[in-house]
């Protein structure tokens, strides 16, 4: 079958099977290997990518259903050349180790700053509570959405943070 | 674009912001399964459904029919080449493809190549294999069993299930110690079966050039030399045709070190095919089929005096290998470096036996984070403390001083012949106690309890010994674990530091850099660090038991101190003064007592490759390769004090807090060294609580999917709290130690510690991991599992 959708903000068109999951239409077919594939049962979050805005498991939705939507991938996060500010801040804050589940993590989190610009420490670990990480410990990463939400408000004291 | 943030670290060690992170908030971090090659095909494996069976038949004319498929793999392709079966790490062999029988549920059976992931799936349904069910056996007890199917009737003369006995320390003078000791605790106690379970799952791409006779394999190994020599021994290929590549790698916590068949299936796909083959498992291949970790079954016995001291321990083993052994330890190790099971204290005697038998299980043993079965012994010996701690009824702490390793004692060889390098335990513990408060927490404790509430204080004190190892000890297949490094300075003084080690999220990148920046003066930021790769790196044994800092990194440094060297005769040349006259100051190399006559690292990489004169007997260029061999291990070492609250009408434990205080001599990047803590204090909890491969009685894997094998997620874990001591490795050239994997080893214990005794006035002296809310009901009411 075709699909029709818009992935960051470009419009593709491709044939496709009809059971073509989105996050293996994202990979294989647009070469976006940023969106990463980690279980086969929605519970690592390292496929979440946003449909129209919101953040979703691209593992559990087929690619058909995209039709008509707009996605948006890690790949689409950098604005005209410049990092978002959690990309800066997980950079900062080592909110990220070996880089697996950081796409994931950054969707979701950037959807929650969308919604929540000053979200406390626990309302950070529930944002990212379908997302695995078997790196950081989670710690760093609450840190680097601390870091991005008070860069975003104006009040973040400094670039690094020295130890 | 760089990174603004890098630049702001000119020179060596501290804080600094990694190099490689860039490219992964991006997305373009390059892992195995983003890689697509022109023409590639996909290959899928099936998998056996039942744990013990002989394989009567395998038809795969249907699959071979599918109008995608290209080609279809069974034990019989593999035999008439000599590949059904292949060596493990441990000097067993393990099935590629089943010939004869299957052995653990999950066992490869055939392959499929096909021209889309879906349609070698699909075609895996139209393989009809006709399976003669043989009873499993699941349990180490039962597996010695005189009456025990024999599982592994493909070894020559094999009658019975064992796998090896080992035995270390001193039988006679230990048992001497418990006939007169004070009192005996005896406890048993099951480390379970757990898995690594990184988030990338393996993969391969195997592209066999047929004009050139040369192989390329992306691979998901922590171990690409050691890969290269044994794909070379395995399929015949002559090993400088084999260049193996290991790209980004999505965690490997040591799962990422055998090799598994999937690779070896997807090598001889593309030699048949001709064409470049991908194999890419799924999650619950990955925990069904790779290497799990622990399932040692431990009796623990401890000896003291009546005040307090501890005189002995002794442990006997039942260690569970699955259905191959698969054990990623050095060759002179079959249990690993379980021999630390005396832990951070100073005793009298030690003794240990050990069964490991053949089960109906996936194969493996290998080291989750952790120096190879450290972490078996490390809960054994921790546990076992509180439990002699409870016996006496005396505060664990209180226990642990009388009886730690005290400073002036090191370098200290243990009774079971380990020489332990540095190490300030009572300061790391004590450094611990006050950030965690210590006796604000028993007082708050005492107080809870009058409340009917249940709060737990838990304690641990470890010892690693990590950084594999002096190659007249260990090896590998034959390969000894030392490590290669080459280090190119460039005409314009940047450089491209060259490793044999392979980075799985640790910030090699970034932290040898940082090696190479403190010992000769060219900032990070210029220095690019180079792994993973076989044609472009020396040979070395890569990257688990903690090994990188000790032995890459020590190679890192050695080979900067020799390009210094190189550097500081051609700056006796350049300034036209003996070399004895120069002396090295960080960054450059001056005029001993006139610091404004020097030359930068810089202004001698142009020297050396420029036209001007050199002294007798240098040749030009600024360049040298080294092969580190470590005089020993490195023994890092962390004191935590874990806090949690248990409910006590649904069981459910909550970690309120976790202080864990690491020593691991002289640190590199503490950002990248708190990380790692993080990662492992997860780990800790993780086991502790929730995670556990579990089979039933026929041999069915009960953890087969991240459903029913439960990780933490941000909820189960707190923010933690690190500290650290400073104590430097002796032998070390930096006096790093390792620490990748210390805070999963020294975890545990702590949290388990906590529970228990949080459950004090239940009268409960141990109960098993994963203490899942369901086995502390039972313990706490007195119920049986059901």
């Amino acid at each position: 079958m075709q699909v029709t959708m818009t992935v960051n903000g470009e419009p593709v068109t491709r044939e496709v099977e009809a059971r073509l999951l989105l996050v293996h239409f994202l990979r294989d077919h647009l070469a976006l290997t940023g969106t990463h594939w980690g279980c086969d049962t929605s519970n690592c979050g390292a496929c979440v990518v946003w449909l129209d805005g919101e953040p979703v498991k691209s593992c559990t939705v087929l690619a058909a259903m995209a039709g008509g939507h707009e996605v948006r991938t890690v790949e689409g996060l950098e604005r005209n050349g410049s990092f978002d500010t959690l990309q800066r801040g997980f950079m900062a804050c080592h909110g990220l180790q070996c880089g697996f589940c950081t796409p994931g993590m950054l969707m979701m989190t950037r959807a929650l700053l969308d919604s929540n610009p000053d979200p406390s420490e626990q309302e950070i670990r529930d944002a990212i509570s379908g997302q695995l990480c078997r790196c950081t410990g989670y710690a760093s990463i609450v840190r680097s959405v601390q870091w991005a939400a008070a860069d975003e408000a104006g009040t973040r004291a400094s670039i690094v943070d020295e130890e | 674009m760089r990174f603004v943030d890098n630049d702001r670290k000119p020179l060596g060690h501290g804080r600094m912001l990694r190099k490689e992170d860039p490219r992964f908030v991006r997305g373009k971090g390059r892992f195995v399964d983003d890689i697509q090659l022109p023409g590639m095909l996909h290959l899928a494996v099936l998998r056996a459904p039942v744990a013990h069976a002989r394989v009567v038949s395998v038809d795969v004319s249907v699959a071979e029919a599918h109008p995608k498929v290209k080609l279809v793999g069974t034990g019989a392709t593999l035999a008439e080449r000599g590949l059904a079966w292949m060596p493990t790490l441990s000097h067993d062999v393990q099935a590629v493809l089943a010939t004869d029988k299957v052995r653990f549920q999950g066992q490869e059976v055939a392959f499929v190549v096909a021209e889309d992931r879906y349609a070698a799936r699909d075609a895996l349904e139209l393989i009809d294999v006709v399976y003669e069910p043989l009873p499993a056996v699941v349990d180490v007890r039962a597996a010695l069993d005189a009456a025990a199917p024999l599982i592994r009737d493909d070894l020559d003369g094999k009658t019975d299930n064992r796998c090896f006995d080992w035995e270390t320390g001193d039988r006679a003078a230990t048992d001497a110690v418990f006939a007169t000791a004070d009192v005996v605790v005896t406890q048993d106690m099951v480390y379970p079966r757990v898995h690594p379970a990184p988030l990338e799952t393996c993969a391969a791409v195997a592209d066999y050039d047929a004009v050139e006779g040369a192989l390329t394999m992306w691979c998901t190994t922590q171990a690409p030399h050691a890969h290269r020599t044994l794909y070379s021994l395995i399929a015949g290929l002559p090993e400088h045709q084999i260049r193996v590549i290991s790209p980004d790698i999505g965690g490997g916590f040591g799962g990422k070190v055998p090799i598994y068949p999937g690779y070896v299936c997807a090598i001889v796909a593309s030699m048949l095919t001709g064409r470049p083959v991908k194999w890419a498992e799924d999650r619950s291949e990955n925990l069904t089929s790779t290497a799990f970790a622990r399932d040692y079954v431990m009796r623990g016995e401890i000896a003291a005096t009546r005040d307090g001291r501890i005189r002995a321990i002794r442990t006997d083993v039942l260690a569970d290998h699955g259905a191959f052994n698969g054990v990623a330890a050095p060759s002179k190790y079959p249990a690993g470096f379980f021999g630390v099971f005396t832990g951070s204290y100073d005793i009298e005697a030690a003794h240990c036996t050990m069964t490991a038998v053949y089960t109906n299980k996936a194969p493996g043993g290998i080291a989750y984070s952790c120096s190879f079965r450290i972490t078996e012994a490390v809960y054994l010996i921790e546990r076992l403390v509180d439990c002699l701690a409870d016996e006496l009824d005396m505060d664990p702490v209180a226990l642990r001083l009388r009886n730690l390793l005290r400073a002036e004692q090191f370098p200290y060889t243990t009774s079971t012949g380990w020489t332990y390098d540095s190490g300030n335990y009572e300061a790391t513990l004590h450094e611990a106690l006050r950030i965690a408060g210590y006796d604000d927490l028993r007082r708050e404790q005492a107080e809870r309890r009058t409340r009917g509430e249940l709060m737990g204080i838990g304690v641990s004190v470890f010892t690693e010994a990590v950084g594999a190892g002096p190659r007249r000890d260990m090896d590998i297949m034959g390969l000894g674990m030392s490590d290669g490094a080459e280090l190119r300075v460039h005409p314009t003084g940047t450089a491209v530091l060259r490793v044999s080690c392979q980075t799985q999220g640790q910030g090699h990148e970034t932290t040898f850099a940082q090696i190479v920046a403190e010992q000769i003066g060219i900032p990070p930021a210029d220095i690019k660090v180079v792994h993973g790769d076989t044609d472009q790196t020396p040979f070395g044994l890569g990257t688990y038991g903690s090994r990188s800092t000790s032995v890459s990194g020590a190679a890192a440094v050695v080979v900067a101190r020799k390009v210094r060297d190189k550097a500081m005769l051609l700056a006796s040349a350049m300034l036209e003064i003996a070399v004895t006259d120069l002396v090295w100051e960080k960054g450059r190399i001056q005029v001993v007592g006139d610091p404004n006559s020097f030359v930068t690292i810089r202004d001698v990489a142009r020297w050396a490759y420029g036209t001007g004169d050199l002294p007798d007997g240098v040749d030009g260029g600024l360049a040298a390769e080294v092969h580190y061999d470590p005089a020993s291990l490195t023994y890092p070492n962390g004191a935590y004090v874990c806090v949690v609250d248990v409910d006590p009408g649904t069981a459910v434990v909550t970690v309120r807090r976790f202080v864990a205080v690491d020593d691991c001599g002289t640190r590199i990047n503490p950002m990248i060294i708190e990380g790692q803590v993080h990662r492992g204090l997860t780990d800790g909890v993780g086991m502790a609580l929730m995670e556990m491969i579990a089979f039933d009685d026929l041999g069915n894997c009960l953890g087969a999917s991240l459903m029913d094998y439960l990780l933490p997620s941000s909820l189960e874990v707190p923010s933690w709290e690190t500290g650290f001591t400073v104590t430097p490795s002796p032998h070390h050239p930096i006096g790093a130690k390792g620490v990748g994997e210390s805070a999963t080893v020294g975890s545990p214990p702590a949290v388990v510690n906590a529970v228990l005794d949080a459950l004090r006035p239940y009268g409960l002296r141990h109960v098993d991991m994963p203490l899942t809310p369901s086995r502390l009901w039972h313990a706490m009411t007195g119920e049986p599992e059901s």
